[in-house]
């Protein structure tokens, strides 16, 4: 019984998993690249992607998860501060946490109702006097959303890595007459870069590719790497131009996880 | 530091905290609404539940969902088993490494790649875009959480107890289902769990390999909202959202109990 074979007949079932669910699947999306939608072999698919069209949605789609990832991290950091100096830390910070546990669909959906035309933002905009605006589906409600959503990722690492903040540093820089700001600046900012390295990481990501938001909040005024992949696959059956824009996804994924790589905590 | 909170730092964070819950609340808020809308509320009813526990189309979903969920969490949890195993015992570094990468794929990938890519393996091998294909790629993107939920625990294990299990003469069975599984076992439920929740609440991956006749609550979630406004989506949100409450409660505890692993936050 305790030959080498049955001492590793236990990995089969895990190795099998690697093989055909993560090496397979992306050998196939690279494979299909390739194609072009009549299955001939061609690399039409990489000349179309850079093309003017291509070229400016891969921008925007950079430029809008630019936009969601340093919004909430102007928000986030100051919370995360705000929250490690309260009584009871952990409870309010798994206060912060459940709103992430909500089914995102759920979320979007409760803004197309705020965001409507008649709906409570609209209201409160007549009531201050500004009248009713058009709110959903511009680009605007997609970034809000979007941020509201990100929001608690980018709180948890962050809270984390200020949480292990050894706090005699802080007293330190204080005593030797540094003002808060250079304290936060010199110390306490440096020291987290962690937390926010992957705070941006769980952010920026899944905002290039989140395809249900752009569909449900931004009507199809706003297109993203992910709603462009899902529009090839699933609307125009182009499955090679979509595995294009996937490759290229892929590629700047990896990118920005060698550049934003930690020693991977957190997260 | 001073840890005293300003009256400013004390708004902000309530705005926060405001900004957080207010949509989720104004949903439930409205699903109580004897009218149509999300804007005039006319008056309580509790008709858009009735209407909810009347449509067995949704029920059939609901129970869909769940099924999908238990058996997902159930296969990910013991290959995952499996796998947090093959990479503890791996002997040489680079190979534990290469593992540990190749495990972290599918929790790193964006869902539209992990939907995309699994919706062209299961046609080129010919499986039926349906329940199965559903259930393949739930199983497949839940293996990776529960071995990093369950790695912690075997590294943690101090190995001189499997050395005085062995000592004892226990046999390699013994060693496995006596001493390794009880101890990893807090690692095991938070896996388990973890893989529920993310089955549960998957979206973006489901809807690229569920084909027409099978459907998710998730993927019904969407096709209604991207029809507009209804109410019972409202009254389903408000269950949900005290189903999620249930969960988190099970959660704090399971963490708890399994204090290294820490808290986690959803994947999207």
């Amino acid at each position: 019984m305790e030959n080498k074979l049955t001492r590793n007949l236990y990995k089969i079932p895990y190795l099998l998993w690697i093989l055909v669910f993560v090496i397979v699947p992306i050998a196939l999306v690279v494979y299909y690249s390739f194609f072009d939608i009549e299955g001939h072999f061609s690399l039409g698919n990489y000349r179309k992607f850079f093309t003017p069209v291509y070229l400016q949605m891969t921008v925007s789609s950079f430029w809008y998860a630019f936009l969601i990832t340093a919004i909430s991290l102007i928000i986030a950091y100051p919370t995360a501060l705000l929250l490690t100096k309260t009584k009871h830390k952990q409870l309010w910070l798994l206060l912060i946490i459940v709103p992430s546990w909500i089914n995102l669909l759920l979320k979007a959906y409760a803004f197309i109702g705020i965001f409507g035309t008649y709906g409570a933002a609209n209201s409160f905009l007549k009531v201050i006097g500004i009248g009713q605006q058009q709110i959903l589906f511009t680009d605007f409600s997609f970034v809000f959303v979007s941020v509201y959503i990100f929001i608690p990722f980018m709180i948890l690492p962050i809270f984390n890595s200020l949480n292990e903040l050894n706090p005699t540093l802080i007293d330190a820089a204080n005593d030797l007459g540094a003002s808060k700001w250079t304290t936060f600046r010199r110390v306490i900012f440096p020291l987290t870069i962690d937390g926010v390295k992957s705070g941006c990481q769980v952010t920026f990501i899944p905002a290039l590719s989140l395809f249900m938001l752009t569909r449900l909040i931004a009507g199809n005024r706003v297109i993203t790497l992910g709603t462009a992949i899902e529009q090839h696959f699933l609307v125009t059956q182009d499955w090679g131009m979509g595995s294009t824009i996937a490759v290229f996804l892929i590629i700047i994924m990896v990118l920005i996880m060698v550049l934003t790589n930690t020693k991977k905590r957190g997260v | 530091m001073d840890k005293k909170l300003t009256p400013l730092s004390k708004l902000f964070l309530i705005i926060i905290f405001f900004i957080l819950y207010a949509p989720i609340f104004f949903l439930i808020l409205y699903s109580f609404n004897s009218g149509e809308t999300m804007y005039s509320f006319k008056g309580f009813s509790l008709e858009w539940y009735r209407e909810l526990f009347h449509d067995t189309r949704l029920l059939i979903i609901v129970l869909n969902t769940i099924v999908v969920a238990l058996l997902s969490a159930l296969f990910s949890t013991i290959i995952g088993i499996f796998g947090a195993l093959a990479i503890h015992m791996a002997k040489r570094r680079e190979t534990k490494n290469t593992l540990l990468s190749f495990n972290n794929v599918l929790i790193v990938s964006p869902d539209v790649i992990i939907g995309a890519s699994f919706l062209i393996l299961f046609t080129m091998a010919g499986i039926k875009l349906g329940f199965y294909s559903v259930l393949l790629s739930h199983i497949a993107f839940s293996i990776p959480i529960v071995v990093l939920m369950v790695l912690p625990k075997l590294t943690e294990m101090s190995p001189s107890l499997i050395d005085a299990a062995r000592d004892l003469g226990a046999s390699s069975w013994d060693v496995m289902s006596k001493v390794i599984i009880p101890y990893i076992s807090p690692g095991i439920f938070a896996g388990f769990f973890m893989a529920l929740t993310y089955s549960l609440d998957d979206f973006a991956v489901t809807f690229f390999v569920t084909g027409n006749g099978f459907s998710t609550l998730s993927v019904e979630i969407y096709s209604l909202a991207r029809r507009g406004i209804s109410l019972n989506i409202n009254a389903l949100s408000a269950l949900l959202f005290l189903f999620t409450m249930l969960l988190v409660v099970i959660y704090y505890f399971i963490t708890q109990r399994n204090k290294p692993s820490g808290m986690g936050v959803r994947k999207r």
